[in-house]
């Protein structure tokens, strides 16, 4: 393996962070702020869908041929 | 039983089928091989899916019919808990998708073809294997079995009865299945997964305006909700005691999902590591309409749904032809009942690959040629079908509810062998073997004691074990656990602990045939010819 790939495969941490942000649901399990009428509950986690595609994106760029 | 058929939305939905049928049959022309008497052929498609047909692919195949019927009625029925399909699929991909590239590295140097074969070759156990082979198969009937169900609720609201179009359903899949193999699933999925995208974004749009917006349609929830005080668990946010409950749930089976075989088909079919880390990136937008879907729960509580009999499953569909013409309430339908078919087919053909790799092969006829794996794969998954039918038609379909229960806690106990063996851990197949045992024994033996109090189920009745009948953590605690975690954790526990055992007392290990660059290959180029007569016989397999 050459050295690069090494510390490129540091990137691979990314992927842990979904996790923290929705497996711990007292963050999140609240009824306000609302947004055009749903629950924060609801609307933080659907947001975590753009936001963890981002992270895989700039994981995927980052280790591309890894 | 509503008595009148709605002509107009069984003529669409049957217009749709017959669509889906064709190609189906079709399908065996589409990029055609050499033969299809060849299990990667007819198994996994000849392992040349690119992005477009592996997103399609996978996402027809991991957000089954079942799921877009089964989550909004958990939603309807128990409020916020109901969402841990959100959390689950968005952390499943993050999750998956080192062990993903691993394994499809080492499947296409070694021509593994289920989750078994990977066991096999890397932990040298084919006593192993054939329990993760068997394992997978068990898992797996019952999860076919509830795509009918998924059916069943479009064809109760329909308003057709008798089980007839429900047979003749899996009839017709059955024999396009047998005669294409992954190809058909594969494409039917682009019809699938396009519907069900035009459906749900105009159902999110078009019925929260019907209904007054969103502030209406969550008010009705909490009112619903407010009104059943005996029953702790529902409401629109979770319970106090609910967290770690919802969490386990959802880490559980982001972890459990890709363990499944159609799982495993999906993402070896795929043409190289690049497609699976691409598709990592992009599933992802069928959780956001799964999450989507989910609220339709809640809209079919505003609009004032009942649920056909006790069949909870049928709010959805009865939601679509509430609130659209029946043109598109049928055009709904058909996405719903042609979202069956495709994991259906693809969870038959992984069953099947397993039985003729894992049984026929390494059991019943060792040298068996790739033609006869073929074959035998082809049989296998009709059988599979059939198996999955009588199980819907004679037994209650909370049999298949139960049983998918415990098919999602046993398959999470093939991730040790699996997971584990991907890096270069020094796990023992034999302690492999007992925590496999205990996982399972441990996790049958603790749905058995749930009893659920809103359904008077003395037995399996859910997936969340009170903490508090275990030792160590007091009687005092309501907080539960998902059952699967607890058993995996157990099932670890003895894998770690044997494992360090085991190798003390240098107890002989299995050979293991994969090689630490293995894990790591990408698909190698196409071997180029370099005469005339080489290129000739090149053709039929690279064409």
């Amino acid at each position: 393996m050459r050295e690069g790939d090494r510390s490129r495969k540091h990137w691979y941490w990314l992927l842990a962070v979904p996790l923290f942000g929705l497996l711990i649901p007292p963050i999140y399990n609240d009824a306000d702020p609302t947004l055009i009428g749903i629950p924060f509950f609801y609307w933080y986690q659907l947001a975590w869908v753009p936001v963890s595609v981002a992270i895989t994106l700039v994981v995927y760029t980052k280790t591309r041929g890894l | 039983m509503i008595a009148s058929v709605n002509g107009l939305e069984l003529g669409i939905v049957l217009a749709l089928f017959v669509a889906v049928t064709v190609i189906g049959f079709l399908a065996a022309n589409w990029r055609r091989a050499a033969s299809l008497q060849d299990i990667d052929e007819w198994g996994l498609g000849g392992r040349k899916f690119g992005g477009w047909v592996t997103w399609f692919l996978l996402g027809g195949d991991l957000y089954t019919a079942y799921t877009f019927v089964a989550v909004p009625a958990l939603v309807f029925g128990m409020g916020a808990i109901g969402f841990f399909a959100v959390p689950y699929t968005v952390i499943l991909y993050p999750v998956a998708l080192l062990a993903a590239i691993r394994i499809w590295s080492v499947a296409h140097r070694h021509g593994m073809v289920t989750p078994a074969d990977f066991v096999r070759g890397r932990h040298g156990s084919s006593t192993l294997a054939l329990m993760i082979a068997l394992t997978g198969i068990v898992a797996t009937m019952p999860y076919i079995a509830l795509q009918l169900v998924g059916i069943e609720a479009v064809v109760k609201t329909i308003g057709l009865t008798g089980d007839l179009p429900i047979i003749v359903a899996f009839a017709v899949l059955a024999a396009y299945t047998y005669q294409s193999g992954l190809r058909a699933p594969a494409l039917i999925a682009f019809v699938k997964d396009s519907l069900i995208y035009v459906v749900v974004l105009v159902a999110i749009i078009a019925i929260p305006i019907q209904l007054g917006g969103f502030d209406a349609i969550f008010g009705a929830a909490e009112h619903k909700f407010t009104a059943t005080k005996d029953v702790p668990t529902d409401g629109v946010l979770l319970g106090n005691t609910a967290a770690l409950g919802y969490s386990s749930l959802a880490f559980g089976s982001a972890l459990a999902l890709f363990l499944y075989p159609h799982s495993m088909t999906g993402l070896l079919a795929a043409r190289s590591r690049n497609t699976i880390k691409r598709n990592m990136v992009a599933l992802p937008a069928y959780t956001f309409v799964l999450g989507l879907l989910a609220l339709l729960g809640y809209m079919a509580i505003a609009a004032g749904v009942q649920p056909i009999g006790d069949d909870v499953n049928t709010i959805v569909p009865l939601l679509f032809d509430k609130q659209f013409p029946d043109w598109f309430a049928g055009i709904a339908f058909g996405a719903i009942a042609i979202g069956a078919l495709v994991p259906a087919a693809i969870m038959a053909i992984a069953a099947a690959n397993l039985f003729a790799r894992n049984v026929y092969k390494e059991y019943l006829h060792r040298d068996a040629t790739r033609e006869q794996e073929a074959r035998v794969a082809r049989i296998a998954s009709l059988v599979v079908k059939l198996g999955a039918l009588v199980v819907v038609l004679a037994l209650d379909p909370q049999f298949s509810i139960d049983l998918q229960l415990i098919g999602a806690v046993i398959i999470l106990q093939t991730l040790p062998a699996i997971v584990l063996g991907l890096w270069r851990t020094l796990v023992h197949r034999w302690a492999l073997l007992a925590g496999w045992a205990v996982g399972l024994g441990s996790g049958l033996w603790m749905l058995y004691d749930t009893p659920n109090a809103v359904t008077g189920k003395a037995h399996f009745g859910g997936a969340q074990y009170a903490l508090s009948k275990l030792p160590f953590f007091g009687d005092t605690t309501t907080t539960t656990v998902y059952t699967g975690m607890i058993a995996l954790a157990l099932n670890l526990l003895i894998v770690v602990v044997g494992s360090l055992i085991l190798n003390a007392l240098n107890a002989p290990r299995g050979e293991d045939v994969t090689e630490p660059e293995d894990y790591l290959a990408e698909v190698e180029p196409e071997p180029l010819p370099a005469t005339p007569q080489q290129e000739r016989e090149l053709q039929p397999a690279t064409r």
